[in-house]
């Protein structure tokens, strides 16, 4: 068995991130950059170097590299692991990451911080890599935890800036209830196998076929409140919106490409766990489900370019989802891969279009951009066509891998969830050309925002409140301007993979094989697809097509032929336009149900009552009475040594008197 | 033969006229004098219980006469001390009322 040393894939970021943590400051940009690139790039070469080696390696192949914990007959190991699932995440992370590293020397260029900007990003890929390496449960949430820290890092890292400081936090906190639910699964797991290996558990699993439901439904509850949490769906998302406030490369990588997929790959990991419970599989498929639909709701009418792509963003998750709840967790695991690439691209796109615009991220006040910054388009076009799910690229294929897998599925509300989940492609089709259309088409609107001075814009800004203010470093004024070719370098090639990145799981009912999904479900050792036909598949991706087509069509009737439409639409649907512009007011009830509640048990409670009230008092009154016992002794202490004879007498006699009649309390007795 | 008891009353007298002495007066070497006093009734009692109970059980008994020496040593080396003390405190304060030599409280 070849050692693939496999700790060192991890640690090579961490190494990086220590340098440009503790020395980044003084040293020049050149130097920080080439760390943190080669802190990138050596784990993807590791990576490929591990999949040249492939077929020397048996799967799952396990690398122990001691006891981390041990309390009676419970141990938890250092010990990373290689299968398909984690060689898949493991060249999504460090391929796509390593592409946007690369964009952000770019991008960053101008910032201030740039070195503690990149220490950051290290970080969160040495986190990242840990989550997808371990081998038992307690290592993968130190990776889990580790993410959540890089990316509460890298939202605030604009810190100056009140909204993205809150932002970091809002997603801190949002993670933190998920991580609840992680631990309380790992505690029931330890509780009923008294281990928190993934090979020892599944085993014990797989030994006993009477273990159905119960106690397995719960801890797969639990898993699913953590995967809620990193992956922003209902009823945790609502952080993934807010995170744009940090640098684009950042949501790129983080809440796009790798991180918030973090909760989709825990469920296909623990898919054994699942298997056994259907309540939790259904409840998955159904958040995955509703997320998709109504995040994509909200993003018809979101205007800020990033926000439209964070609501793509958390229904895309959603499908991922939808395809784990059918136990199709190869085609939920596929989606995340194309969705790593057209979403990456998507979001470095928007991050040059934002580029080129010096800091504007408004898409009213956008148009035209076309012929202007014509790689960003054409690179922007293909992910677009992606998403929205046109064959042959790389969406379509997983997407409709989804879909069709839910069609199949034996669950009673399979059909319904097929529905909803096609409508959403149309949406999805539909608000992904209304970007395209809004950004690249039509005349300029800038000159006249800016004529304005800025008038709309700004106003909107106030109103509303939905747009997040430009990044402050790019907010110099200068031309519209193409990006430097180190930020399309990884465009193109994102574009060339979100275009090909989806014929390796090419499907059967359209003459293909879906290699893709019988590799990784070789290694998940799942079955799925029973109950099709290729005429069926077929059939329902050529619905899937049309369905895509007919959003295309709308926001080009809508974005393009009659660009005043939309205004008098929202005029017509204002209650409903209102309800889903607002997002629904999910901040507002949570606000109200949630935040307000414990702001006043915090406040009153807790502060005025238990911590002023009980503790504080206590305290006083302890140090009070010390204070008035001492002076009263201290007169004692009068200096005068007659005093002090008289006292050492007194209590002389009294002993002498006391050891005579005996030590009782009634001496007088005898 | 003298019985024992009469030494022990001896002596809660002496030691007794020693303490009170010490409350009441007021001269630093009056009090000085006390001590002694009431350290010399200590030794009537030693000395009187060493005769006691060399009669009780026939054989000399010298603990309580060698405790006295150790006494009256302890006794010279705190004289000795002592005075010097209260010349060094006369010097300073040019009193030796005790009542006046109280710079020691809180």
């Amino acid at each position: 068995m070849t050692d693939l040393h496999l700790w060192l894939i991890p640690l090579v970021p961490f190494a990086g991130f220590l340098v440009n943590g503790l020395v980044g400051r003084k040293a020049p940009k050149a130097v920080v950059s080439a760390v943190a690139l080669i802190g990138a790039l050596i784990p993807m070469l590791q990576v490929a170097w591990v999949v040249w080696n492939y077929h020397a390696l048996t799967l799952p192949h396990v690398e122990n590299l001691g006891t981390w914990i041990r309390a009676g007959a419970f141990h938890a190991d250092f010990a990373f692991a290689v299968d398909q699932l984690t060689l898949v995440m493991l060249c999504v992370v460090t391929g796509v990451g390593f592409l946007i590293h690369v964009y952000s020397v770019g991008y960053m260029a101008e910032e201030d911080g740039y070195w503690r900007f990149f220490a950051y990003m290290n970080l969160f890929l040495f986190f990242m890599l840990t989550l997808v390496l371990a081998e038992n449960f307690l290592l993968m949430f130190v990776g889990w935890e580790g993410v959540g820290l890089a990316s509460y890092l890298l939202i605030g890292f604009y810190y100056t800036k009140d909204s993205a400081a809150k932002a970091g936090r809002k997603a801190f906190l949002y993670n933190r209830v998920g991580d609840v639910g992680f631990l309380l699964a790992m505690f029931m797991l330890i509780a009923h196998f008294g281990s928190l290996s993934f090979s020892e558990v599944f085993a014990k699993i797989g030994a006993d076929s009477a273990l159905q439901g119960g106690f397995l439904t719960a801890i797969a509850l639990f898993l699913v409140l953590g995967a809620t949490g990193k992956s922003a769906q209902i009823p945790l998302y609502l952080w993934l919106p807010d995170a744009m406030e940090g640098p684009t490369p950042v949501s790129a990588l983080i809440h796009a490409a790798t991180m918030v997929t973090a909760g989709v790959y825990m469920i296909a990991r623990t898919h054994v766990i699942f298997d056994r419970s259907p309540l939790a599989l259904s409840v998955v498929a159904i958040i995955g489900c509703a997320t998709a639909f109504f995040a994509a709701t909200v993003g018809i009418t979101q205007t800020d370019i990033k926000r439209v792509l964070a609501y793509s963003t958390v229904s895309q998750l959603g499908y991922m989802f939808l395809g784990c709840g059918v136990a199709a967790y190869t085609a939920g695991i596929f989606h995340l891969v194309t969705h790593a690439f057209f979403k990456a691209l998507l979001f470095l796109a928007a991050g040059s279009v934002i580029h080129a615009l010096s800091g504007e991220q408004d898409m009213r006040v956008m148009g035209g951009l076309r012929k202007k910054i014509p790689v960003t388009f054409w690179t922007m076009t293909a992910a677009v066509f992606a998403i929205s799910g046109f064959p042959p690229l790389s969406g379509f294929v997983s997407k409709d891998e989804i879909l069709y897998q839910t069609f199949i599925s034996p669950s009673p509300a399979g059909k319904i969830l097929w529905a909803v989940g096609l409508f959403t492609a149309g949406l999805t089709s539909f608000y992904m050309f209304r970007l395209w259309y809004l950004t690249f088409f039509g005349k300029s609107r800038l000159e006249q925002a800016h004529l304005d001075d800025h008038g709309a814009a700004v106003h909107a800004h106030k109103d509303t409140k939905l747009t997040l203010e430009a990044e402050p470093a790019h907010g110099h004024a200068h031309g519209v301007h193409e990006s430097p070719w180190v930020m399309l370098g990884p465009l193109v090639i994102l574009a060339i993979l979100s275009v090909i990145g989806g014929w390796i799981g090419w499907p059967d009912g359209l003459w293909g094989s879906n290699w893709f999904g019988h590799w990784l479900g070789a290694g998940l050792g799942t079955s799925e697809g029973a109950g099709g036909s290729r005429s069926l598949e077929f059939m329902l991706a050529c619905v899937s097509t049309a369905v895509a087509l007919a959003g295309w069509l709308v926001a080009h009737v809508m974005y393009y032929a009659k660009p005043e439409l939309p205004e008098r639409m929202a005029q017509s649907l204002r209650a409903v336009y209102g309800l889903v512009k607002n997002k629904y007011w999910v901040d507002e009830i949570y606000g109200a149900l949630v935040i307000t509640p414990v702001l006043f048990i915090a406040r009153y409670l807790l502060n005025v009552l238990i911590d002023r009230g009980v503790i504080d008092v206590g305290g006083m009154a302890a140090g009070y009475t010390a204070q008035g016992v001492g002076a009263l002794v201290a007169r004692i202490q009068s200096g005068n040594i007659r005093s002090y004879a008289g006292w050492l007498a007194l209590f002389a006699a009294l002993l002498l008197a006391a050891s005579y009649f005996g030590w009782t309390a009634h001496f007088w007795v005898r | 033969m003298v019985p024992i008891a009469y030494y022990l009353v001896l002596s809660a007298i002496l030691f007794s006229i020693g303490v009170a002495a010490f409350l009441i007066k007021r001269n630093i070497i009056t009090v000085f004098m006390s001590i002694e006093l009431m350290l010399n009734a200590v030794n009537l009692t030693f000395v009187a219980f060493t005769r006691h109970w060399s009669q009780v059980t026939g054989h000399l008994q010298v603990n309580g006469q060698i405790f006295v020496f150790f006494v009256m040593v302890v006794a010279a080396a705190e004289a000795a001390v002592g005075l010097a003390i209260i010349i060094a405190v006369f010097r300073a304060r040019n009193t030796l009322a005790v009542d006046q030599i109280d710079l020691m409280k809180l």
